[in-house]
């Protein structure tokens, strides 16, 4: 047994050299935090764990009927402490992770905002199919399947989708994900610390193209980030109300895209619409058209 | 005029991608190959009366476990499919299924093990073993048990329907998250395929429940009192409470859903003001305790055979009630931690969160219960023990897995990774699948009068340990590299490849594993003669081992008088066995289960293809079968006494031409060295064959 488990946990090891184990590597203040949250509940939890099964084991072989030592008169009589024991045990164990599990879930809410010395950012989301829509309402610039911020300063995402499923948003190495969703606004705080790309995606299943719905996070400086605005703005294609319209028709492995400027009203639109009681009414024979074409063309 | 009389069926609707075609030929040729014996043996007639009308719930049992194994063996195909994609599907191979079809193989692989797997050896254990250990000869309700049953099979068929008419099954994940599910985003027949397969068999699952609540509590044997219940009828009669509690919910939001897709409602719709985020909570109202219904009936099923293999009864009886009811109950009050991340506050997720964890109570409870029945006892390493004790371990992986999950920070960070993934294929194949392969070889000899082949039992064994292992730790070390689940292709850069096709060979290994099971069934059979055992082969505790093996169709010749726990125990022991032969009542078969089923999947045929006609036919044939048979005033028998008294004499006859043999093939190692060692050898001979003959040539 002991030199199969080695064998793997050697193989495993090759596998892993130089990888990115984006959980093991947080990049973020609140990544951090949730990666010493979880390194703090995975102690706990091996704290009562491997007593537990080593007991198990142990016991089941020591108590083996082929054991030369093999009891030979069973005792039916059990001590008196067992029951209590056996329940206040694992009783303790669960008030020590409750106690800290509520606290913990009030510091690190989403929708909680950063405290730094710095102004945090807003960054607003729009969740396509199948493509991320960033809006930087301060900068006026808007990006696709990229999203620039710059390091050590609180970033508000504020997201929501547009005639797309749910999507989740997700860049491990910063910080958890939240679900992105017509008609409601999800705030979600991160703070980036390292500079680096990092991988951004919806782990939430979006359909077809849910497997392209890629983006990469750019974390840099300050100033690096203010010449990338000053360039994107250059740059000069404007994401007008038509120019959004395509973006909204389904594609799929979309490539980044920058834009100088994009309609002010974009995003209250976007919201707006869905909240409208009895008007939306979705042509659904129109679609239908449109995804088995996207169903068919996605062969390799 | 063609709308009215197929709705919309079209001619593209009939197979023409190469699974389609491929999965309604295999089962057009299986169906053949059977129908062909049935003939050549001339056993239609048989087949009908003996099994198909019949309302023994013995018999209902092996039904399940039969149809319960064939979609085991379609699930798996799915599972190697799915492994096999993710292995190959890196940067610029793009594997060999598109998105869609992966997305559909998923989704299928989750429905079909959890509702036509799961749901199908657990309804078949309690089916078999609950009468028989609480001493009853039938149901409470014979006819709703058929009927249940035949309504999972309807289930079965309409999740397989796709391969013939649609071509396309849902392609959104095991629950259909909404509003992917809707009409706007997945338009084809597929979504609807999945809402009336879990309609019809969701409707017997209740039915069942229902049943099974009423047998319990009603038809115990005299001197049974609650708490003198066996284990695992504790843990049927929670996981009965809980599904009668959480079916009827699903039912009615699969109408929402069909209603949304059909007549353009707008529950969970993304316009016209409705919420997906309602459908996510109701689905999970039921989705979560529906695990919990699959895994309490193991707990008690454990805590029986740790109890019989360790020969103690178990060490804290009450404890373990209790335990499963405080996992039942908690059960019921934690789905919110499946979307931790869909925004709510943090109180709601803090109080979710503390629930969840609290669920982790009780089960240490029974995990300790179990040990405390070992201390002192002198265990038996046999198939069912062995069983018991690599769920320990891999059970152990997923509840410690669980409860990080169940810390909403870190959830953040975990859900919908392949973490999660690896954490319920370790709840659910530590404690359901090798709890319903414990209970097999457990009752094995019960069902057929003869055990199993032990050794290829302990190399399957050991082939499902090694290859969930190889599988799924794996798959754990993925989700904390960021990977999601469902993915069908991936960045080389990530570096995730050697993983996945870690994974890849670890699902071989279990493949391995499932061939040495079906293996072990075969050679079982051919050896039953050797195998053969008394009623009695594991030296058990409760009233299933007081009948015959296999029981009668009336179950007990005598109900036997529960005095105590262990009820048979204490009979053995007290050797006061005198024999009086009475008068049993019994219900006769009947063909209505199967008739109205067969109405029900024709009506969820229509609707899914938007047939009115046959709609309306259907429904009222479900009604007049409905009619027709409460006017039956005739649906028992008796058998009179004599008669009884010559059928017993005449099985304790047979019964003593051919003695019980002991078990003698008992290892201390339990195989595993035996079994490296049988497919090294097969290796290296297979190497030195080669080398010998190309050295000839």
């Amino acid at each position: 047994m002991v030199p199969l488990v080695a064998d793997f946990a050697l193989l495993l090891w090759l596998f892993l050299r130089g990888k990115n184990i984006a959980l093991f590597n947080p990049k973020g203040y609140i990544a951090q935090q949730q990666y010493t949250l979880m390194l703090w509940v995975v102690y706990v939890l091996l704290m009562i764990g491997i007593p537990s099964l080593v007991l198990f084991y142990y016991i089941a072989w020591k108590y083996r009927e082929t054991s030369p030592k093999a009891v030979v008169t069973l005792h039916h009589r059990r001590s008196k402490a067992l029951v209590p024991v056996m329940w206040i045990i694992p009783s303790i164990f669960g008030l020590i992770i409750a106690g800290y599990l509520i606290p913990a879930t009030h510091k690190l809410a989403p929708q909680k905002e950063i405290e730094a010395s710095v102004d945090s950012m807003r960054i607003q989301v729009i969740s396509l199919r199948w493509k991320w829509l960033f809006l930087y309402p301060e900068e006026g610039v808007a990006s696709v399947n990229f999203v620039q911020i710059p390091e050590n300063r609180p970033v508000t995402f504020e997201m929501t989708a547009d005639e797309a499923p749910m999507g989740s948003f997700w860049i491990p190495n910063l910080g958890g994900q939240l679900y992105t969703m017509t008609k409601h606004v999800n705030r979600l705080n991160l703070m980036a610390e390292t500079r680096g790309d990092y991988p951004g995606s919806t782990p939430e299943i979006t359909g077809p193209g849910f497997t392209g719905q890629k983006f990469t996070a750019r974390v840099s400086s300050q100033a690096e980030f203010d010449s990338w605005v000053s360039a994107t703005e250059s740059s000069g294609v404007v994401l007008s109300m038509d120019e959004y319209e395509g973006l909204v028709e389904p594609s799929q492995n979309n490539p980044k895209a920058f834009y100088a400027g994009y309609d002010e009203d974009l995003y209250a639109t976007v919201i707006a619409k869905y909240n409208q009681p009895g008007t939306g009414h979705i042509h659904t024979e129109a679609k239908t058209e449109e995804e088995s074409d996207e169903g068919h063309s996605h062969t390799h | 005029m063609k709308e009215l009389l197929i709705g919309k069926l079209t001619w593209e609707s009939l197979p023409h991608q190469w699974w389609t075609i491929a999965g309604s030929l295999s089962f057009i040729f299986l169906g053949l190959i059977v129908a062909g014996i049935l003939t050549y043996t001339k056993r239609w007639k048989w087949l009908w009366n003996e099994w198909l009308t019949s309302v023994d719930p013995k018999k209902i049992g092996i039904m399940y476990f039969i149809a319960g194994g064939g979609m085991l063996l379609r699930g798996g195909l799915d599972a190697v499919m799915l492994w096999l994609q993710q292995a190959l599907s890196s940067g610029d191979s793009h594997g060999y299924l598109n998105a869609q079809h992966f997305q559909e193989i998923f989704t299928a692989h989750g429905n079909i093990m959890v509702f036509f797997v799961a749901m199908a050896f657990i309804f078949g254990l309690i089916n078999y073993i609950v009468p028989l250990q609480i001493g009853a000869r039938d149901l409470a309700s014979p006819l709703m048990n058929t009927l249940g049953f035949w309504l999972f099979v309807g289930g079965i068929v309409m999740v397989n329907m796709f391969f013939f008419f649609g071509g396309e099954y849902a392609a959104t994940g095991w629950l259909a998250v909404q509003p992917l599910a809707g009409a706007e985003f997945s338009p084809g027949a597929g979504v609807d395929y999945w809402v009336w397969s879990l309609m019809i068999s969701g409707i017997g699952t209740t039915l069942g429940a229902i049943n099974f609540i009423m047998t319990i509590l009603k038809m115990r044997a005299p001197g049974m009192t609650l708490m003198k219940m066996p284990l695992f009828t504790w843990g049927s009669l929670y996981s009965m409470v809980m599904a009668l509690t959480i079916f009827p919910l699903l039912s009615m939001t699969l109408f929402l859903v069909y209603f949304d897709r059909a007549l353009g409602t707008h529950f969970f719709t993304t316009m016209g003001g409705g919420d997906p985020m309602l459908y996510t909570n109701l689905i999970w109202m039921w989705g979560h305790p529906e695990v919990y219904v699959l895994v309490i009936p193991a707990y008690g099923l454990f805590s029986e055979v740790v109890s019989t293999f360790s020969r103690k009864p178990i060490a804290s009886y009450t404890s373990a009630v209790v335990g499963m009811f405080g996992v039942a109950s908690l059960a019921l009050s934690v789905w919110l931690h499946h979307f931790f991340t869909m925004g709510a506050g943090a109180n709601v997720n803090a109080f979710f969160g503390v629930m969840t964890t609290f669920v982790a109570i009780p089960t240490a409870v029974l995990v300790f219960n179990w040990i405390a029945t070992m201390y002192g006892g002198r265990i038996r390493f046999e198939t069912p023990m062995l069983w018991f004790l690599g769920f320990g371990f891999v059970f152990a992986l997923g509840g410690i897995s669980g409860v990080m999950l169940a810390v909403p920070p870190v959830d953040f960070q975990l859900h919908n990774s392949l973490f999660l993934v690896a954490h319920f294929h370790s709840t659910v194949i530590g404690g359901v699948l090798f709890g319903i392969f414990c209970a097999i070889s457990y009752w094995w000899p019960k069902f057929t009068g003869f055990r199993l082949n032990e050794r290829l039992g302990r190399y399957a064994f050991w082939a499902w340990i090694i290859g969930f292992n190889l599988s799924f730790i794996p798959m754990y070390i993925l989700g904390f590299m960021g990977a999601s689940r469902r993915l069908d292709h991936y960045d080389a850069e990530t570096g995730w490849q050697p993983l996945f096709i870690l994974m890849f060979i670890g699902g071989l290994v279990i493949m391995l594993g499932v061939a040495l099971q079906l293996a072990q069934i075969i050679a079982s059979f051919i050896e039953k003669k050797r195998l053969r055992t008394n009623n009695d082969p594991w030296d058990g505790r409760s009233l299933e081992w007081a009948a015959a093996s296999p029981p009668s169709f009336y179950n007990f010749t005598t109900i036997p008088h529960a005095a105590t726990r262990d009820a048979y125990w204490a009979i053995k022991k007290s050797h006061n066995r005198k024999t009086q032969y009475e008068d049993i009542h019994m219900p006769k078969s009947t063909g209505v289960g199967i008739y109205i089923s067969l109405f029900a999947t024709l009506a969820s045929f229509a609707f899914v293809w938007h047939i009115i006609w046959l709609i309306v036919v259907s429904i009222l044939g479900i009604i007049v079968t409905f009619i027709v048979r409460a006017f039956d005033e005739n649906t028992e028998y008796t058998i009179p006494a004599a008669k009884v008294k010559k059928m017993e004499e005449a099985r304790a006859k047979k019964e003593k031409a051919g003695p019980a043999i002991e078990n003698n093939d008992y290892d201390e190692d339990m195989g595993l060295w035996e079994l490296i060692k049988v497919i090294l050898g097969f290796i290296l001979g297979l190497l030195r064959n080669r080398g010998w003959r190309r050295w000839r040539a």
